[in-house]
């Protein structure tokens, strides 16, 4: 089972509750700049950038600190010596990256945000591995 | 991960026999420096921990500023190559080991040169250098010599310096290096925690010995090795008995350096990340190509060094081009040579099988090819062949020599024994035709085992020069044309001929013929940009200064303008990659806390490059006469490199000499060409001397080395004996 994050671009009203319920969760802090997942408006939509699990950073990362695990890519911090390669070649521009956070951070597909999303716009999708 | 283990190593650590050994407290690293140089004299089997000053901190920055400074308090006018005195200086420089921003893990080596008789200096990536400096040391100097082979070991981690025998370890790189690495680590991930140093059999028989740095490919599950290859520096090490140089440090971090601004390094690190992956591929391609992607445009521009250096050209080079060496690396991920380097143009091939040699039926993974492997031991000497190519770039490795020089001297041999002034009496039976790529292998064979003509052949090309007048009669003036050295040290593997600014790049360069000093065909040949003799001094100032600067801070000088950000092309200055120097300047603040300018960037090099250059003098060389070329970087010698290219030559003679060639001879315009060539490259010295604050002879005045502080007593008193003159 590979779990990621599913988005509904149409549906998000771009209220940030999930970058709220993010950021509190993983940095006990209201700071969308620590959030794994970002609202960004662009032109009076909203697009959704957050993790896709497809395991770019795995292969960039030269420590191997960046494994994927059963139900997401994760970030073993006491391996990563903090080149950030990953956060400048994430493809979908996901990597958490914050100068008052030692390590990159990222949606591990937790689903806490999706839960609190009233308009359904993000959701966990569940995929039997190839 | 692969399965791992090492008990296999126990009965080779049991012979060895401890010399020495020391417990050390390790200093904190503050702001990209340890504060402390480690001295090891292997004559006395002595380890030594020293202070290192702020005075020759703020005088020498690091890296080859911190080697040149320590080689220069060893060495006499009269210390030789081989003389115990003579030291193997490594030094990574204060931004060696950043993590963030691309090529910052560069070590640098400096040493009498075996070839040159003067200091070589050669960069070279793999961990050595930062896990050195993080375990507590700037720089590391060796001199001495052991009695029989040893390994020097440093525990970066417990602060423990052994010094032991090592009878058993193998010498070849490929073995030896794999042995040490698991014989060092505790588990299959800690073996990239180490990284060694090491020679090979052949730099035990001749001068153009390397040294190989290594690192464990996490992703790849193996060793690699990178190589600083100029000037035999792997023949001073095996001369002084060494069988490896080993550190391992575990504690690496994003900021080990404990930069003043660890933010800054992160800012900007992470814009060249995001510049690289923009940019790379629709640019050079290095993440997947390489330097191969040069071989190619080398050719089209006639710059590919084809039949030692007569031509730049062959037809056959397709088959040496990026496109060829695809289908043999092996798909990477993360391959930088060191730790964040995103720009990764570290390539490999994995299962080669070699096809001769003590190795013979192995499957084995072979670093590189880089350019100037193709084009040095390839179309230099008439070889098309990749895979034979490989076989040479492999053994070069394993045994440690330089496939550089290895590749020249190849080439050189292979025109005289063309020509027929060199036969099989003098070459062993060895068939040094060009295209012959079994009978190069077999000499390099010969260097390993230290028999036959690669002994000889291993002597450099000025020794060769020497011993074919000598005892065969050929014609000192014509091996001096065409032996493709300059003071002693093999070209690397570019076309000079219809550039001046780069005849100047190589004849002038410190330790000789070596690019990496100026690289400016480009802005002088194919974009005109140079045009008059003091814009070329200008760009013979600049960029050798800015250069130099890499070797002594820490970096790969790739990232600077292999790779340059969008819109560079609109730039005032685009040669100057102005947006990648303002990134420099801000990494320095970031890193040691000291605001500079570009000016005082240059002003840092200036100091070291001049020092480089009395030190030259103080070996007896570094004048005027030593910046001699051999005229085949300047123009054609023979009648068929002329008659190659004979309109551009023949047009040159009608617009730039005033010499109509209608009715001439070859031999005429040769002559006419040459003397032509060879005075507008005097006039460029002039100029080039005059912008360097050098006298006529080349020598720094005492107003220069005054201007940039380094009028120490002992280097006046070099240039004393030249003062009046000034």
């Amino acid at each position: 089972m590979v779990k990621s994050l599913g988005k509904r671009l149409d549906l998000c009203v771009g209220c940030r509750i999930c970058e709220s319920v993010c950021s509190n969760l993983y940095f006990k802090e209201d700071d969308r700049e620590k959030s794994a997942i970002k609202i960004e408006e662009q032109d009076g939509s909203y697009r959704i950038i957050a993790c896709t699990q497809c395991g770019a950073c795995v292969d960039i990362c030269p420590a191997q600190a960046i494994e994927r695990k059963k139900n997401a890519i994760i970030i073993n911090k006491k391996e990563c010596i903090q080149c950030l390669s990953c956060v400048g070649f994430c493809p979908e521009g996901a990597m958490g990256y914050h100068r008052d956070v030692k390590t990159p951070f990222k949606c591990i597909s937790c689903g806490s945000c999706a839960r609190e999303c009233s308009e359904e716009a993000i959701f966990i999708v569940r995929e039997e591995e190839a | 991960m692969a399965t791992w283990q090492n008990e296999d190593l126990a009965p080779i650590k049991e012979k060895r026999r401890l010399l020495q050994t020391i417990s050390y407290e390790k200093g904190e690293v503050r702001r990209g420096y340890a504060d402390q140089i480690l001295s090891i004299d292997l004559t006395k089997s002595q380890i030594e921990i020293q202070p290192l000053s702020a005075e020759i901190k703020s005088a020498f920055t690091g890296g080859r500023g911190f080697g040149l400074w320590s080689l220069w308090q060893r060495a006499t006018p009269k210390t030789a190559w081989n003389d115990p005195e003579n030291a193997i200086v490594i030094s990574c420089g204060p931004i060696g080991g950043v993590t963030q921003y691309p090529g910052a893990g560069k070590s640098y080596v400096v040493t009498i040169s075996p070839l040159t008789g003067i200091p070589v200096d050669s960069n070279v990536g793999g961990y050595f250098g930062p896990y050195l400096k993080f375990s507590g040391f700037d720089a590391l100097e060796v001199t001495g010599k052991a009695k029989e082979d040893v390994i020097l070991f440093i525990d970066g981690d417990k602060g423990i310096i052994t010094l032991e025998t090592a009878p058993l370890e193998e010498v070849n790189s490929h073995l030896l290096v794999d042995q040490l690495t698991r014989m060092g680590a505790d588990s299959w991930k800690d073996q990239q925690r180490i990284s060694v140093v090491s020679a090979g059999s052949a730099a035990d028989h001749v001068k153009i010995g390397l040294l190989n740095f290594s690192y464990f490919d996490l992703h790849k599950g193996h060793i690699q090795l990178k190589q600083a290859g100029r000037g035999g520096i792997g023949s001073v090490f095996r001369d002084k008995k060494i069988k490896a140089l080993v550190v391992k440090y575990s504690s690496l971090q994003g900021n080990s350096n404990a930069s003043y601004d660890p933010k800054g390094v992160e800012r900007l690190g992470l814009m060249m990340h995001r510049e690289i992956r923009e940019q790379d591929e629709e640019q050079n391609s290095m993440r997947k190509k390489g330097t191969t992607y040069l071989t190619g445009i080398m050719n089209d521009y006639h710059l590919l060094p084809v039949h030692n250096f007569k031509f730049g050209q062959h037809p056959k080079a397709e088959r040496l081009r990026d496109t060829a060496w695809k289908k043999y690396f092996t798909p990477l991920k993360a391959h930088g040579c060191w730790y964040g380097c995103t720009l990764g143009c570290v390539n490999f091939v994995e299962g080669l099988l070699l096809k001769t040699g003590p190795y013979q039926g192995e499957r084995v993974v072979v670093d590189g090819p880089e350019y100037e492997t193709i084009a040095g031991v390839g179309s230099n000497c008439g070889i098309f062949d990749p895979e034979s190519i490989l076989e040479v770039n492999f053994y070069c490795d394993t045994y440690g020599i330089d496939t550089i020089s290895f590749g020249t001297l190849c080439g050189f041999l292979m025109d005289l024994y063309s020509q027929k002034l060199i036969d099989q009496t003098i070459t062993g039976g060895l068939e040094l035709s060009f295209g012959n790529g079994a009978a190069q292998l077999e000499l390099l064979h010969q260097m390993a085992k230290g028999e036959g003509f690669g002994v000889i052949a291993g002597k450099g090309i000025r020794a060769l020069k020497e011993i074919f007048v000598r005892e065969h009669g050929v014609s000192p003036s014509y091996l001096q044309d065409i032996g493709m050295e300059c003071k002693g040290l093999e070209f690397s593997e570019y076309i000079s001929k219809e550039s001046l600014a780069q005849q100047g790049g190589y004849g002038i360069a410190n330790k000789g013929p070596q690019h990496d000093e100026a690289w400016l065909i480009f802005m002088d040949m194919v974009n005109n940009q140079l045009p008059t003799f003091e814009d070329k001094a200008e760009a013979l100032h600049y960029f050798p200064m800015f250069r130099t600067w890499f070797s002594l801070v820490g970096l790969c000088k790739l990232p600077w303008n292999d790779v340059v950000p969008e819109g560079n092309a609109e730039e005032e200055e685009p040669n100057k990659v102005p947006e990648h120097v303002q990134n420099y300047l801000d990494l320095f603040l970031a890193v040691t806390g000291k605001e500079i300018t570009s000016e005082e960037l240059i002003l840092q090099s200036e100091r070291v490059y001049n020092f480089q250059r009395v030190f030259n003098l103080k070996m007896g060389q570094g004048r005027r006469s030593h910046d001699d070329l051999p005229y085949r970087a300047i123009g054609p010698v023979t009648a068929e490199e002329y008659e190659s290219r004979r309109e551009l030559y023949d047009q040159e003679l009608k617009e730039n000499v005033g010499w109509s060639p209608s009715g001439k001879t070859t031999i005429e315009k040769i002559k006419a060409l040459r003397e032509h060539r060879e005075k507008r490259y005097e006039l460029l010295k002039d100029a080039v001397y005059k912008r360097r604050g050098w006298t006529e002879d080349g020598i720094p005045t005492l107003e220069t080395l005054k201007r940039l502080g380094i009028d120490y007593p002992d280097v006046v008193e070099v240039i004393r004996p030249y003062m009046e003159k000034m």
